[in-house]
């Protein structure tokens, strides 16, 4: 049964549509990238699912089961499950790096300070952050507090991993940094749906790639398929942008 | 004129005179500071109602909208004024400082909820997102996120509101409240020059206001420059 | 409690007391115009004048900033009839809020003069502007729209300021329902349908204001 699974999903910003019938799905330990242009819907569609924007129609099932975005414990239950790193990270300014990735899991899930302490020092290790710890995301640099975000995601224990063009807004020294850590996560089986405009990287990591445009899914297929051998126009086209470079 | 002023300068600054003008002082500082300090929690409510989600708490968003644009659009001698009848009708027995308090404290709320509303959204929405994602409830991403970034922003205005309002405690001379303006028309009803009394009732108002207000500025400054 | 609330008593006053609004409305409107020129005055001189003009202003702007308006028209009232010039209450009231409008509005302008960018005086003598030219195409357009809107607040403020007037037995809104309420004695009704005149006018006003703004200077702001 596939971890999850997402069936003709639509959603707006007001009167715009900006998903037009969303639909595949992402087994255990897989690894499915969307790519396409910007404005695409691929950001949007994260967005719907840990219910940030709300789908006009259309089902989201984790495990088997149907999320309803309307209720409220159904969307703290399904929230549980996801993790997500924005592509601005997004990481508390008030807190050190450390206290960022553990307050969640004390906070909000109940764990024991002690021990959610020794793992988030672990996980900031484990993205090379062992020497910040204690400080402040002002005064890390983009990929630094990126890889705290992702170290504050993993403390979550999410079943499914979901970043948002997490290299996009960094400058392109950083980009190297955050996608090992990433590709990192990738070897450990971590499931992942992965919004991203570096194709090599995804070349690299992902099972299925998706290419998205104007909300519609263009194509799907092993990433071989979409990024060298592009069956439609549209695909051709922004591959052929994209590989300028 | 002038010589007379100047002859009566002895006569008005007496022992009691002085304690009168003090105690009225400290009343007027008192009406402002109670009143604005308990506005202030009753405004950092409405601000929090504000952030209610859900079709259930709709009245009661609706009500803090429309109280602060009521309180923030009544001048304070009529919102004094119904305080005071109010209090009257009701045979509730307060003293006329009690109602003064409270139409302070009615008026400081509007102000303050819209100073905290402004504080809580200078937090960007991508912090209240990666909050919302990760679960927390409304309660814990104000005590651990929200409330500890914006109180830099709040606590000026909030402070300069005060201020100022010690200012339009004045008004609350019209309903027999003993701070500065009330002691400034009772001497100037015993005869003493008018120049004079309201001169010196002008410039204690200054005292009083304009070291704040300075103070105020300094902390302004100094809180947009720290760091956490 | 034995009090019923009779509003129908009071709302055959509702026309008297909009009247006094009226009132209310051309003491603000003539305080702020006082003001505004007063604060041109005091602005320009806090920018371009010597150490003692700008302490002078100072002076006058911290004094009047840092007291309560009421106070100050008492003394306007109570003093000055001392030195030998008798106001009326309507003229002490104008007098009073004109000089204290003055003060804020001195501070207002001052804060807008100073919002002109180096860069956009640069740019105009680059394309080779007069000083005049300058004037009119790029300073004043930018601190129109800058000091539309703290102005405009400003005013609304004023207006509600106009109710300390009812003190000194002026006739405007506040005035009126202190007659009202010595005469018919509902005093709960009249106060509440006073304060609802009051939230209705600045409303209108704000509304009006914010138009006004878009229109001429093209400020932007939110209807609601």
């Amino acid at each position: 049964m596939p971890y999850l699974s997402i069936e003709n999903l639509h959603a707006s910003y007001g009167k715009t549509p900006v998903l037009a019938g969303i639909g595949f799905s992402v087994e255990k330990g897989e690894i499915v990238s969307l790519i396409g242009p910007s404005g695409s819907g691929k950001s949007t569609l994260l967005r719907v699912l840990v219910g940030l924007n709300k789908p006009t129609s259309g089902t989201v099932s984790l495990g088997g089961r149907a999320i309803d975005y309307t209720n409220r414990r159904a969307l703290r239950e399904a929230r549980d499950r996801f993790a997500i790193v924005f592509q601005q990270y997004n990481l508390f300014q008030n807190m050190t790096a450390l206290r960022n990735v553990a307050i969640a899991p004390v906070k909000v899930k109940g764990r024991n300070a002690a021990e959610v302490e020794k793992e988030a020092v672990t996980l900031l290790e484990k993205v090379g952050l062992g020497d910040k710890l204690n400080a402040y995301p002002d005064e890390l640099s983009g990929g630094q507090q990126q890889r705290v975000a992702i170290a504050r995601a993993l403390a979550l224990r999410p079943d499914i991993l979901l970043l948002d063009e997490v290299t996009s807004a960094l400058d392109p020294e950083l980009v190297k940094e955050v996608l090992d850590s990433v590709s990192l996560l990738a070897r450990e089986g971590m499931t992942m749906l992965i919004v991203s405009h570096e194709m090599a990287f995804v070349r690299q990591v992902s099972k299925k790639v998706v290419f998205m445009d104007e909300g519609r899914m263009v194509e799907i297929g092993p990433p071989g398929e979409i990024l060298d051998r592009p069956k439609t126009g549209r695909a051709r086209e922004f591959m052929a942008k994209i590989l300028r470079h | 004129m002038l010589t007379a002023f100047f002859e009566e300068i002895p006569a008005f600054f007496t022992y009691y005179n002085g304690l009168f003008l003090l105690q009225a002082a400290m009343r007027t500082i008192g009406l402002s500071a109670i009143g604005c300090v308990v506005g202030f929690l009753l405004g950092f409510f409405w601000a929090i109602v504000r952030l209610l989600s859900g079709k259930a708490t709709l009245p009661a968003r609706l009500a803090s909208i429309l109280y602060v644009e009521f309180f923030r659009r009544v001048p304070f001698l009529v919102t004094l004024m119904i305080v005071f009848f109010a209090c009257q009708v009701l045979k509730l027995g307060f003293s006329v400082f009690t109602v003064a308090t409270i139409s302070v404290c009615l008026i400081a709320a509007s102000y303050t909820a819209e100073i905290v509303r402004a504080g809580f959204e200078s937090v960007p929405l991508k912090q209240w997102e990666a909050a919302e994602v990760m679960n927390f409830t409304l309660a814990q991403k104000l005590r651990l996120i929200i409330i500890p970034q914006a109180w830099k922003v709040i606590l000026p205005p909030a402070f300069s509101f005060f201020i100022a309002f010690i200012k339009d405690t004045a008004l609350a001379s019209q309903i027999g409240v003993i701070e500065l303006t009330y002691v400034g028309k009772v001497l100037n009803n015993k005869g003493y020059s008018a120049s004079l009394v309201f001169g010196t009732i002008l410039i204690l108002y200054f005292i009083i206001s304009y070291p704040l207000a300075r103070f105020g500025a300094r902390m302004e400054k100094r809180l947009a420059l720290s760091k956490h | 409690m034995n009090y019923t609330l009779h509003f129908g008593q009071v709302l055959q006053y509702v026309p008297y007391l909009v009247q006094g609004a009226w009132i209310s409305f051309q003491i603000a409107f003539l305080a702020f115009l006082g003001g505004m020129v007063i604060g041109l005055m005091g602005a320009t001189a806090k920018m371009f004048g010597g150490l003692w003009l700008r302490g002078l202003v100072n002076a006058y702007t911290a004094f009047f900033m840092n007291t309560p308006q009421l106070v100050q028209i008492y003394f306007f009232f109570f003093a000055l009839p001392q030195a030998g010039i008798l106001l009326g209450p309507y003229e002490a009231v104008l007098i009073g809020m004109t000089l204290n409008a003055g003060a804020y509005s001195a501070e207002i302008q001052r804060a807008g003069f100073l919002s002109v960018h180096k860069a956009e005086l640069e740019a105009a003598e680059t394309i080779g502007f007069s000083l005049l030219q300058t004037v009119w195409h790029v300073i004043l357009p930018h601190i129109c729209r800058v000091l539309f809107p703290p102005l405009s607040n400003h005013y609304i403020i004023m207006t509600l300021g106009t109710s300390m007037a009812a003190i000194f037995g002026v006739e405007e809104l506040t005035g009126r329902a202190f007659n009202v309420n010595a005469r018919t004695f509902r005093s709960i009704e009249i106060f509440t349908v006073t304060a609802g005149i009051y939230v209705l006018v600045t409303i209108v006003a704000s509304f009006l204001l914010l138009l006004l703004g878009r229109w001429l200077f093209r400020v932007k702001g939110k209807i609601f």
